[in-house]
């Protein structure tokens, strides 16, 4: 492929995978069997240019590929408040992707859909809270993957052998202990973002194993747990014992006991800090609600419209919903489109409203469930924060002003 | 990926050196029409990396670091040249798509603990990195 054999295209592609490996200390590359493109989010015309040279190439994905969340809804269209011209580029970028033989999921969370990756496959996805999710909670095989090596991974089916595809960096050297940390705040949804905020600050780049919690902790708590440390740290994969697929046990999940590995017990002190540092504001004057970020899972709505209970957002407020298409159908099917919308939310599908000018003018603070939303969304969006469990973020919108229920954090 | 010295991007660049306290994800972490460092809760908020050497421990955050660093190279608002402690895949891969596609070279290189301590703020740097030759830094005083 590199001597252009099969197109300069095909062999743009080979060089930056090569390329990248170099970078990694790889000296070989390895087969995959999926991959997941962030490189469809517009972040200026260098993504278009480099998309347009491989689909003018013509150039195809050799294996199944999903697209990651865009710059548009186009499901809901008429949300864009954003400038003509941006919108046209992202546009462009995206029929790019399609033109490249990718399916147009626009989703953050490839992992809700039916057809995902199994244990133990190798497989190239960008997006960093997709990747933890892959190799921590799948177990399929993704190293860290940035914009542009994902597509060029899906084109030339090849990613370097190296990093998280390997087992032996894949084992934790960090154990983060939360076996001191009531049962009462455990049990509660708010605990896992919170704790993967604290986890990416003290992993940085490592691999860290969670010990101390209940076992087969659910998907959607894991979800948070990564992509909240995926965006405070540099963590591609996590282990949680009793819950992750190679942390049956400690032992495992380390490589051996044998092995010189770090604990960090958590106290209470250290989570109520990791969860203050998520809100950059204290203000009770609330403009809009945010969730779904990642994009919310078929259980997560289930849980957001028992939380309604049938109640109306205040008028003041707007609230909207992160999510994918699949998802959007499924729940579409259940009826609760229809009651969320009757409620006063606002679906957002392809994209997330920290990317992209969807929202109304905030007058007021932004309140959301998501880390990673709370994480981003000042630098990228200049909201102030507040960061609530679920419960918080539906009980405030529907008063109109931010409420807290505190009390689990301090027990 | 930890140690040096590695050329994760080839190129030669000189630049006063802006050392970063605390990793940064360029996606979500700096606007690349300017340069301007905008994650909130980074120590350096409000600073331009433009033209500097950015000395950086190591990544963190989105993978869309890669498209962000590269649509500043192309818009000319790019740090110089990166200097890191731990190689990061995803700091990579903007500078060398910045190279395949416009041949605009910013060099990002690891280097060894003991030269990454050196490289102090308002210092100058001048990077040498190939693929051939590896890395070689010159620190120089500029009043």
């Amino acid at each position: 492929m590199l001597d252009g054999e099969e197109g300069p295209g095909l062999a743009l592609a080979m060089r930056v995978v090569t390329r990248v490996a170099a970078a990694m200390g790889a000296s070989k590359l390895l087969d995959i069997s999926d991959a997941h493109i962030d490189s469809c989010l517009d972040h200026g015309q260098a993504g278009v240019d480099f998309a347009s040279r491989l689909a003018a190439e013509g150039c195809q994905v050799r294996v199944p590929t999903t697209l990651n969340v865009s710059s548009l809804d186009l499901i809901h269209p008429d949300l864009y408040r954003g400038e003509e011209r941006t919108a046209l580029r992202a546009r462009e970028l995206m029929q790019y992707y399609e033109d490249m033989g990718c399916r147009p999921t626009w989703t953050c969370a490839p992992y809700q859909s039916e057809r995902r990756p199994g244990f133990g496959q190798h497989i190239a996805w960008a997006e960093s809270n997709a990747i933890v999710f892959a190799n921590s909670v799948l177990g399929a095989r993704t190293h860290r993957y940035g914009d542009f090596i994902d597509i060029c991974a899906a084109i030339t089916g090849r990613a370097p052998a190296a990093g998280l595809h390997l087992d032996e960096n894949r084992y934790a050297s960090l154990v983060v202990d939360v076996s001191s940390i009531s049962q009462l705040l455990i049990e509660r949804d708010v605990f896992y973002p919170v704790l993967g905020h604290l986890l990416g600050q003290v992993s940085g780049s490592r691999v860290p194993v969670i010990a101390g919690l209940p076992e087969q902790v659910n998907e959607d708590r894991l979800k948070a747990v990564g992509s909240a440390a995926a965006s405070s740290g540099a963590v591609g994969m996590f282990h949680c014992v009793g819950s992750t697929p190679e942390a049956p046990d400690l032992a495992i999940a380390c490589g051996g006991l044998d092995k010189a590995t770090e604990r960090l017990v958590v106290d209470m002190a250290m989570l109520c800090r990791a969860r203050d540092e998520l809100s950059t504001s204290a203000s009770t004057d609330l403009g809009i609600v945010s969730l779904g970020t990642p994009h919310y899972s078929v259980s997560e709505f289930e849980r957001l419209v028992r939380l309604m209970d049938g109640r109306q957002v205040h008028p003041s407020v707007s609230f909207y919903v992160s999510t994918g298409r699949e998802v959007l159908t499924e729940i579409g099917l259940r009826g609760w489109v229809a009651e969320l919308e009757a409620a006063g939310i606002q679906l957002v599908t392809d994209t997330c409203t920290y990317i992209t000018p969807v929202m109304a003018d905030c007058d007021g603070v932004a309140m959301t469930d998501s880390a990673k939303w709370a994480y981003y969304a000042p630098g990228n969006i200049g909201v102030d924060v507040v960061f609530g469990a679920t419960e918080d973020c539906v009980e405030s919108a529907v008063l109109g002003r931010v409420v807290r229920d505190d009390t689990v954090w301090s027990s | 990926m930890t140690g040096g010295p590695l050329v994760l991007s080839p190129g030669a660049a000189t630049g006063e050196i802006l050392r970063l306290d605390e990793p940064l994800s360029f996606w979500g972490g700096v606007d690349s029409s300017t340069g301007t460092i905008i994650d909130q809760r980074h120590p350096q908020v409000g600073l331009n990396m433009a033209g500097k050497v950015l000395v950086m421990e190591r990544g963190r955050g989105s993978s869309s670091g890669s498209s962000v660093l590269a649509e500043a190279i192309r818009a000319q608002t790019s740090p110089a040249a990166i200097v890191m402690a731990a190689g990061d895949e995803i700091v990579a891969l903007g500078a060398i798509v910045a190279d395949e596609i416009y041949g605009i070279q910013v060099p990002v290189v690891v280097v060894g603990d003991e030269a990454y301590a050196s490289l102090l703020n308002g210092l100058w740097l001048e990077v040498h990195a190939s693929d051939r030759d590896g890395v070689s830094l010159q620190l120089e005083t500029r009043p």
